[in-house]
């Protein structure tokens, strides 16, 4: 079972909706026991930095999500959920998880929001790239990014204005700064190879 | 490349899509769950509903009928429409939108824009501007064209990405569903007062009328809707058509 957090801001629906369509057994969990049972997470974030922060904590869900990751279950972060994969953001106060070094920043060449469908450059597949070809479209929606440098756990890239992380692997951890589940036929794809990806990642 | 974005537009009323001519004339273009699909299928960036159903009791066949097109689409969609209230704009997020998109209800009270804004984040915030040329100016319409504001297009737009606006839908009451091309001054205007994406609305027509509003009006995206309804063109042919122009699409 696929948990799909519910920390009582983001749109889960997209995401139920698209694992429900892949026939992917998915449940929407807000409580720390949920969590640790379920076989798989995916954290779909949307709002701003420090809200996601402070609505995780404010449900007890911070600490027990963190060490989830960190004892090697599967973790899917989409959105905010990679940038909370990093110790913190221009966009809010507030401490991610610090699993990642770094700091998320602001676009400043081109028009903010980065709105609509950019190509991913694939550095390596990992296991969300499974038969999904390079320079891909897939659908962006968002204003702060990670950047690049020195990251060996990015997976693609995707260029506005600036290189940035589209994509990155580590273990059992995977995110996405696109959002897969509204990324057409492409975006089902990658869902499904994070649903089918082992447990031990 | 971020590429711009061809997005069909489902004017729904009491739960069946309709089209209009100059916001009046409205006739019945088709059913809008099948209609979704289609251009899902053509490859269509992105869907906008906008609900303009006339009775505020019919107005929850609108969150029915999100729900049912979020299960199968999996393409962004945007809902507008009759949006006054954070609760509304919860109860469109909740049954499956990803953007929602506010007109009337901004202009009366800006301050639901910021809070939206705020509590949902600028990305999924769209500000409808509906505007029709007077004299040298482009003055704001609400109300589905119906009442004037005294409000000058250019500085609202500015306002709006200041309250935290992620993007603006900009309509040409002059040119909505006259298929004579966009707007491109109006379009270029705006766009070029603002750092938030535009999408460009009304006068769809020629394959040549949306490639200028992208090369001229610089718009991120266009939206359409009778000449993809009444399958003038599909959305591949208008896609291809902007590729061969040097246009950057998804295809």
């Amino acid at each position: 079972m696929i948990a799909v957090i519910d920390y009582g801001a983001g749109n889960l629906k997209s995401v139920t909706n698209a694992l429900d369509y892949l026939k992917c057994e998915n449940k929407v969990v807000n409580s720390p026991e949920e969590l640790e049972n379920a076989d798989k997470i995916i954290f779909p974030g949307v709002g701003s930095f420090g809200d996601v922060v402070a609505r995780l904590n404010k449900r007890k869900l911070f600490k027990p999500l963190k060490e989830e990751i960190l004892n090697g279950k599967p973790y899917l972060g989409i959105c905010l959920g990679l940038q909370i994969l990093f110790e913190s953001s221009e966009e809010s106060h507030g401490k991610g998880f610090g699993i990642f070094r770094g700091k998320i920043e602001k676009f400043r060449a081109l028009k903010v929001p980065h709105i609509g469908w950019n190509q991913i450059k694939i550095i390596r597949p990992g296991n969300l790239f499974k038969d999904v070809k390079n320079n891909s479209f897939v659908y962006f929606d968002h204003s702060y990014y990670a950047g690049i440098k020195n990251k060996p756990m990015v997976t693609s890239a995707t260029d506005y204005g600036i290189d940035f992380i589209s994509a990155l692997e580590e273990g059992n951890i995977h995110a996405t700064q696109f959002h897969p589940e509204k990324s057409g036929a492409i975006g089902l794809k990658i869902l499904k190879n994070f649903a089918k990806c082992s447990p031990k990642g | 490349m971020l590429a711009k974005r061809i997005i069909p537009c489902l004017d729904v009323r009491e739960g069946r899509v309709v089209k209009g001519v100059k916001f009046l004339s409205i006739k019945d273009a088709g059913n809008p769950v099948a209609l979704a699909k289609a251009y899902n299928k053509q490859n269509a960036d992105e869907l906008v509903f906008l609900d303009i159903t006339a009775s505020y009791e019919k107005r929850k066949t609108i969150i029915d009928l999100v729900e049912k097109v979020a299960k199968q689409i999996f393409i962004p969609f945007t809902v507008g429409g009759g949006i006054s209230t954070i609760e509304d704009i919860r109860n469109l997020l909740k049954a499956g939108a990803d953007k929602i998109s506010i007109n009337t209800a901004a202009i009366n009270n800006p301050g639901l824009l910021k809070e939206a804004a705020e509590k949902f984040g600028s990305q999924c915030i769209v500000v409808a501007i509906d505007a029709k040329k007077i004299k040298n100016k482009w003055e704001i319409f609400v109300k589905g064209g119906r009442q004037a504001t005294g409000f000058d297009a250019v500085e609202w737009a500015k306002k709006v990405q200041e309250l935290g606006a992620g993007e603006i839908l900009l309509t040409s009451m002059n040119k909505d569903g006259t298929k004579e091309g966009y707007d491109l001054e109006l379009t270029r205007k705006i766009s070029e007062s603002v750092n938030i994406p535009i999408i460009a609305s009304g006068g769809a027509g020629s394959l040549e009328s949306i490639a200028k509003v992208f090369s001229e009006g610089k718009a991120d995206a266009a939206l359409a809707a009778s000449i993809f309804h009444y399958k003038k063109y599909s959305i591949k042919q208008v896609k291809r058509y902007l590729q061969k122009k040097g246009i950057g699409v998804r295809i």
